[in-house]
């Protein structure tokens, strides 16, 4: 299964398997942190399924965030109580989950929350990834607002009120001692998500599939006229996409406890611009530019909301502006640049004078 | 239906909805510049906006007549829009479409969260003290801000398309948008002129926000629908047609007070954004039968 890894990749996957596996032991008190961080290398590598391999550049993935979190949620209230009850008693909790109801609830909510915001993306992207270039991003940033604006007016939902999230089940006044009670089997999802989606687009990237995406990215029209459906590549990617967001955000509202509707599930301005300014700062259109932009990310972030309280959005505006005035190419862009031969580039000095020369005579 | 049963509804959504729909029409006009010229959308459209706003709005918080604001707002949208040009915007210009696109969404961002800072959260607007009529028995009513914002934005629309017609800058801005390099061999020079195209645009934002801060409420997150509509009006009306935009920012003026007098308010952003995406497929259906592309 390692066989094909080199070694700066299989140090890279020790890091990250050190954070996951040690974190619970070594430094308990960052087991959120750390669960968010596996969610954002969620976020940032199935959004780089579209803006990095496929040159779609979308912020509607968080309308599958969004979903995914509702829909696991929902199902996890419905399937013990009915959801309308739950809601429209707000904050003041009288439904209380018995483990039994808890634990048959979770694993068929993260299902559905995955199924379900595939779907949606097998709808939304037939009608809308006929669009091109600018006009799909700000398209999809009406998707995504829209969204919002809709789950706000969903009374059954909890409407602009947003609704809580099942607590993690007590028995006799303790908290239930599965798996290390509900932070550790929360941050072990996130991680094992993570671990799947990363194994799993490290195959399609491989594959054709993978092919016919770079290919759809440099010039579509020229896919097209060599014979590729162009156009059911693109919706199968987003339907991937959706399916890893949806499960993430699935995860993300159990974490949160409280699921609003345009904070929290549909927050645009937040997570929806996160996952692009991640994968941008690390690299897009690789594997690991996405894994390491999230990892940069997430230390300014918690750096902003310790030391600028209150003025952390300003900051994380300042950040978005530099990153992408000064440093479009990314992390991954700037070693490639630097080192070739890193990346397995073989540079052939001659040849790299010559077109310096070429380029200056233009 | 709402509109059958009270005939006067009708009347009345059309005039609110063209009132509404010519600031709409103004701020698309300012798009339509930046855009043409410079080839950047700019999502910070929509926070100009705003902030030109809160700027009439603190002037009439500070005792004076809200009417006192609005050249401030104009000047001080047109100093911000030279100033974040000459720090960010000019690095981004001839760069992909998408880098500009994320730089002033992060604009958008710094301005929005500074606003929410700065004035508070709250739903805000600036009285500007003139009365209502009421026509027939009182079934319809026009306040008389309305048809003063309303004047004001068709003359500020003439006088910049007066201005692009005859100033020798307004003639530079038209040669840049038709060929930039054409014009930068010809002597113009294209830096200046997208500074000035950029600075006009948000002085534009400005003086349309204050009208907003005074006709309608402010709030600091209300900024990105401002955004979708301009962007709306100028696909819709297509680049460098000034007559079109203006018919069709007050046709979705109409058209989304109708759609608040049917479905309720609550529903009226949704709205926007979902017409945004109805039209950009629309478009791209039409286009494609015709084997073209939106680009």
């Amino acid at each position: 299964m390692f066989a094909d890894f080199n070694k700066k990749e299989l140090s890279g996957l020790a890091f990250l398997l050190f954070l996951g596996i040690g974190t619970p032991f070594i430094f308990p008190g960052y087991r959120i942190q750390m669960a968010e961080l596996f969610l954002f290398m969620v976020y940032a590598s199935t959004w780089n399924i579209q803006g990095g391999k496929m040159g779609y550049n979308t912020f509607g993935n968080i309308v599958f965030f969004g979903v995914g979190m509702y829909v696991c949620g929902a199902t996890q209230i419905a399937t013990a109580f009915p959801l309308g009850e739950w809601t429209a008693a707000g904050g003041i909790k009288t439904f209380i989950h018995t483990p039994k109801q808890y634990f048959s609830g979770i694993p068929l909510g993260i299902i559905l929350a995955g199924i379900v915001p595939a779907i949606i993306a097998l709808v939304l992207g037939s009608l809308l990834l006929v669009l091109r270039g600018h006009y799909f991003a700000i398209g999809t940033l009406g998707l995504g607002i829209a969204s919002g604006e809709f789950a706000t007016s969903l009374e059954i939902i909890g409407g602009g009120q947003g609704m809580t999230v099942p607590f993690w089940p007590k028995v006799a006044g303790v908290p239930h001692s599965f798996m290390g009670g509900g932070v550790n089997f929360f941050f072990t999802l996130s991680f094992v998500l993570f671990i799947v989606l990363f194994f799993f687009l490290r195959w399609l990237y491989k594959t054709r599939f993978g092919l016919i995406l770079t290919a759809i990215r440099d010039n579509e029209d020229k896919a097209e006229s060599m014979g590729i459906p162009t156009m059911h590549y693109k919706v199968t990617g987003w339907v991937f996409s959706a399916f890893f967001m949806g499960i993430a955000g699935g995860i993300f509202g159990n974490i949160n406890g409280y699921i609003e509707p345009t904070e929290v599930a549909f927050a645009g301005a937040t997570i929806g611009v996160f996952m692009v300014l991640m994968t941008i700062l690390g690299g897009k259109g690789t594997l690991w530019g996405p894994i390491i932009g999230a990892f940069i990310f997430q230390l300014f972030k918690e750096f902003f909301w310790t030391y600028f309280l209150g003025w952390q959005l300003v900051a994380l505006g300042a950040l978005i502006i530099a990153i992408v005035v000064f440093f479009p190419e990314g992390i991954m862009g700037m070693l490639r640049a630097k080192y070739p031969a890193l990346f397995g580039e073989v540079v052939d000095e001659e040849v790299r004078l010559a077109q310096v020369t070429i380029n200056t005579n233009d | 239906m709402i509109l059958l049963d009270a005939p006067f509804l009708n009347l009345q959504a059309l005039l609110d909805g063209l009132m509404v729909g010519a600031i709409f029409a103004f701020v698309a006009y300012g798009m339509a510049l930046v855009w043409g010229v410079m080839n950047i959308i700019n999502i910070v459209q929509g926070e100009f906006v705003i902030l030109g706003g809160y700027i009439t709005f603190a002037f009439f918080k500070m005792g004076f007549s809200p009417f006192v604001g609005i050249p401030f707002s104009f000047l001080f949208l047109f100093c911000l829009g030279f100033l974040i040009y000459r720090t960010i915007i000019f690095r981004v210009v001839d760069k992909d479409m998408f880098i500009s696109i994320l730089a002033t969404f992060g604009i958008s961002i710094v301005i929005q969260q500074i606003m929410n800072i700065a004035f508070g959260s709250q739903v805000e607007t600036a009285n500007s003290g003139l009365g209502t009529s009421f026509l027939f028995d009182g079934n319809i009513t026009l306040s008389h801000i309305k048809i003063f914002s309303f004047i004001v934005c068709l003359l500020g629309a003439a006088s910049v398309i007066y201005f692009m017609k005859t100033s020798k800058l307004g003639r530079a801005i038209r040669a840049t948008a038709q060929n930039a390099r054409a014009a930068r061999i010809l002597g113009v020079d294209t830096e200046k002129v997208y500074c000035y195209t950029y600075s006009i645009n948000a002085g534009i934002c400005g003086l349309a926000g204050s009208l907003v801060a005074m006709t309608y409420t402010l709030h600091p997150y209300i900024g990105l629908p401002y955004t979708v509509r301009s962007f709306m009006i100028v696909i819709v009306a297509g680049l460098g047609n000034f007559p079109a935009v203006l018919l069709s920012g007050l046709g979705l003026g109409t058209i989304e007070e109708f759609s608040a007098y049917t479905l309720g308010q609550e529903y009226r952003i949704g709205f926007v954004f979902l017409l945004l995406v109805l039209i950009l497929v629309y478009r791209s259906r039409v286009l494609a039968k015709k084997r073209e592309y939106l680009k």
